[in-house]
């Protein structure tokens, strides 16, 4: 089942460019802004100095490929259900759960592994860069490895989300739309709600608290690190239950 | 089994068996259900009510369905971007089933050579042999096509005939649809006919053939066609009459007829017996069942229950899920 759906990953041209392009997104971008701050270091703020964050500056790549891994996920399963491969796939696995579980399972390790290193690279490359004006700091530092593995897992768990939004919306259009929206559109707009109504929901946001993770220094708005991504999880695993439940009752 | 769509009503039990060793073909006008019983007999659909069994067994609680059905629906439906090889790979992979299966099933269909392209640049025809080549991945004992000939040009529609009626003699199950009578005739042993989702026939290909033929007119041209229409009528034969010299003769044989006008002394000058082709028997057989005349509702078939027998014994299955054993009435 999982070697089924390891074929099925790769053998798509649409998965190793998006895969292509999320590597080069962790990796590269966190190196750019990097450099970029090195280069314009004498023209920064006392404050912008007095606040620069190192790990912050070198992991910020997974701003843009969360996007990649994301529309991934979408497509993992609703490209079955546009092209009417869900048929065949469903008539191999009838009991149809497999499916769903060995697809988290595969396209779950493969976005950990691949971002895991794509981070990695990020974070010592963009750390040697910061030696410039020796702002910068090792692995040993309390908040290094947490906020390193914490991007990791964000995307790991969006994901994972994506894959579930796809199962049950089924049209990628539809999947995509709908985890721009949860991600991206939802905080804008209770940005302009009233301040203590926004303050009060913004925590609990899927944005919010999934990212909190992935931040060195916990925002004080925002939930704690752990916490925020258990929320996270959590709402990851109600959307898995219902593709799930979907998954099993709908005609294919 | 009742399969509702929405509030809508109409079909009543479907019942038929397809036995092993022959082709069978499953034969109705578009949109009489043949598709959906496919799909209710492959576990896609489930049924609003009732069972489809296959080998005893609820195709949704089988382990390694392939192994025992073999299916094509539509052929099309196979993610595009993927090459033909990996496609089946991925299908294979969930069985087991070994790389040098995938092999031989491509070089079966032919599609050897192109077996490492994109699926998106396939023609119809080279869809439709992959499709074929999914279906006998798991070497099953049963076989169903969804309208397998559809696309294909005259040597594939050689081709697939020849292998429909191999994989029978080899003695499995092979039951596929089409609502091309012609097409049955030349591969199908047995048929099912069915109209809006009712069964209309049950019957081997030669019976239908025979009950077609019985059904001749005689077409006969004469200078006194007056005259031999009544010399015909008194041996109460149905004529009518075409033209003013032309008579269309049905419950009497041509030599019948050539007999009669001799008596008579009436001159023939023309006589031709008219056998109702294929098609025309099969459109007359199911001519009130049609499912999307103009100017009618278009409904949809809903209840068809449907047993396939096959060749292997009874066995031992695991309880059906509990929800669905609690809603359905013993049979």
């Amino acid at each position: 089942m999982l070697r089924s759906e390891w074929t099925k990953l790769w053998s798509l041209r649409s998965t190793r460019w998006s895969l292509l392009f999320a590597v080069v997104a962790m990796a590269g971008l966190g190196v750019l802004i990097a450099a970029v701050s090195m280069g314009r270091w004498s023209h920064l703020s006392p404050h912008d100095r007095a606040t620069f964050d190192s790990i912050d500056r070198s992991l910020g790549g997974y701003h843009l490929a969360q996007l990649a891994i994301g529309v991934l996920g979408v497509l993992v399963i609703s490209g079955e259900y546009s092209t009417g491969m869900i048929r065949p796939s469903l008539m191999a696995v009838p009991r149809r759960l497999p499916v769903l579980w060995a697809k988290i399972t595969v396209f779950a390790s493969v976005t950990f592994v691949s971002m895991l290193a794509s981070a990695f690279v990020a974070f010592f490359v963009a750390q040697a860069i910061l030696t410039e004006h020796h702002v910068n700091v090792t692995l040993s530092h309390p908040h290094a490895l947490r906020t390193l593995f914490g991007a990791v897992l964000f995307m790991t768990v969006t994901g994972i989300l994506c894959v579930a939004l796809g199962t049950i919306i089924r049209s990628t259009a539809g999947a995509i739309a709908t985890f721009a929206g949860l991600l991206f559109v939802l905080p804008g707009i209770t940005d302009i709600l009233p301040s203590d109504i926004s303050d009060s929901i913004n925590p609990y946001l899927p944005s919010n608290a999934g990212t909190s993770i992935a931040k060195a220094v916990p925002d004080p708005h925002t939930l704690s690190p752990w916490g925020g991504f258990a929320l996270y999880c959590g709402y990851t695993i109600v959307l898995v239950a219902i593709a799930a439940y979907a998954l099993v009752r709908r005609d294919a | 089994m009742t399969k509702r769509y929405g509030e809508k009503v109409a079909v009543d039990d479907l019942s038929f068996s397809v036995a092993p060793g022959i082709v069978t073909g499953f034969l109705g006008p578009n949109g009489a259900g043949k598709s959906t019983t496919m799909r209710l007999i492959l576990g896609l659909d489930a049924p609003s009510s009732g069972t489809v069994m296959v080998n005893g067994c609820s195709y949704r609680e089988l382990s390694a369905p392939l192994h025992e059905i073999g299916a094509m629906l539509e052929a099309h439906a196979i993610h595009t971007g993927r090459s033909a090889y990996n496609h089946l790979l991925a299908l294979a992979q969930t069985h087991g089933i070994p790389r040098g299966r995938v092999e031989e099933v491509i070089e079966l269909v032919g599609l050897r050579e192109v077996a490492r392209k994109r699926v998106g640049s396939f023609s119809l025809g080279m869809g439709q042999r992959l499709g074929v080549a999914a279906a006998l991945l798991g070497d099953p004992a049963t076989v169903i096509l969804d309208e397998p000939a559809n696309g294909l040009d005259p040597e594939g529609i050689h081709w697939i005939r020849n292998l429909l009626k191999r994989l029978a003699a080899e003695g499995r199950t092979v039951f596929l649809s089409s609502h091309l009578m012609s097409e049955m005739a030349q591969t199908a042993d047995h048929l099912i006919v069915i109209g809006r989702g009712r069964l209309i026939a049950d019957t081997s290909v030669a019976e239908f053939v025979r009950r077609a033929s019985s059904d001749v007119n005689v077409r006969v041209r004469s200078p006194q066609a007056p005259e031999l229409r009544e010399e015909l009528q008194r041996r109460k034969a149905e004529v009518a009459s075409i033209e003013e010299s032309l008579l269309e003769v049905s419950g009497l044989t041509g030599e019948q007829i050539g007999e009669i006008a001799l008596q008579a002394r009436i001159v023939i000058s023309e006589l031709t017996p008219r056998q109702a082709s294929l098609e025309e028997a099969f459109m007359s057989l199911t001519g009130e069942s049609v499912e999307y005349r103009a100017g009618e509702g278009n409904e949809l078939p809903e209840t068809e229950s449907v047993w396939l027998a096959v060749r292997a014994p009874p066995r031992h299955c695991p309880p059906p899920p509990r929800r669905a054993a609690a809603r359905l009435p013993a049979r």
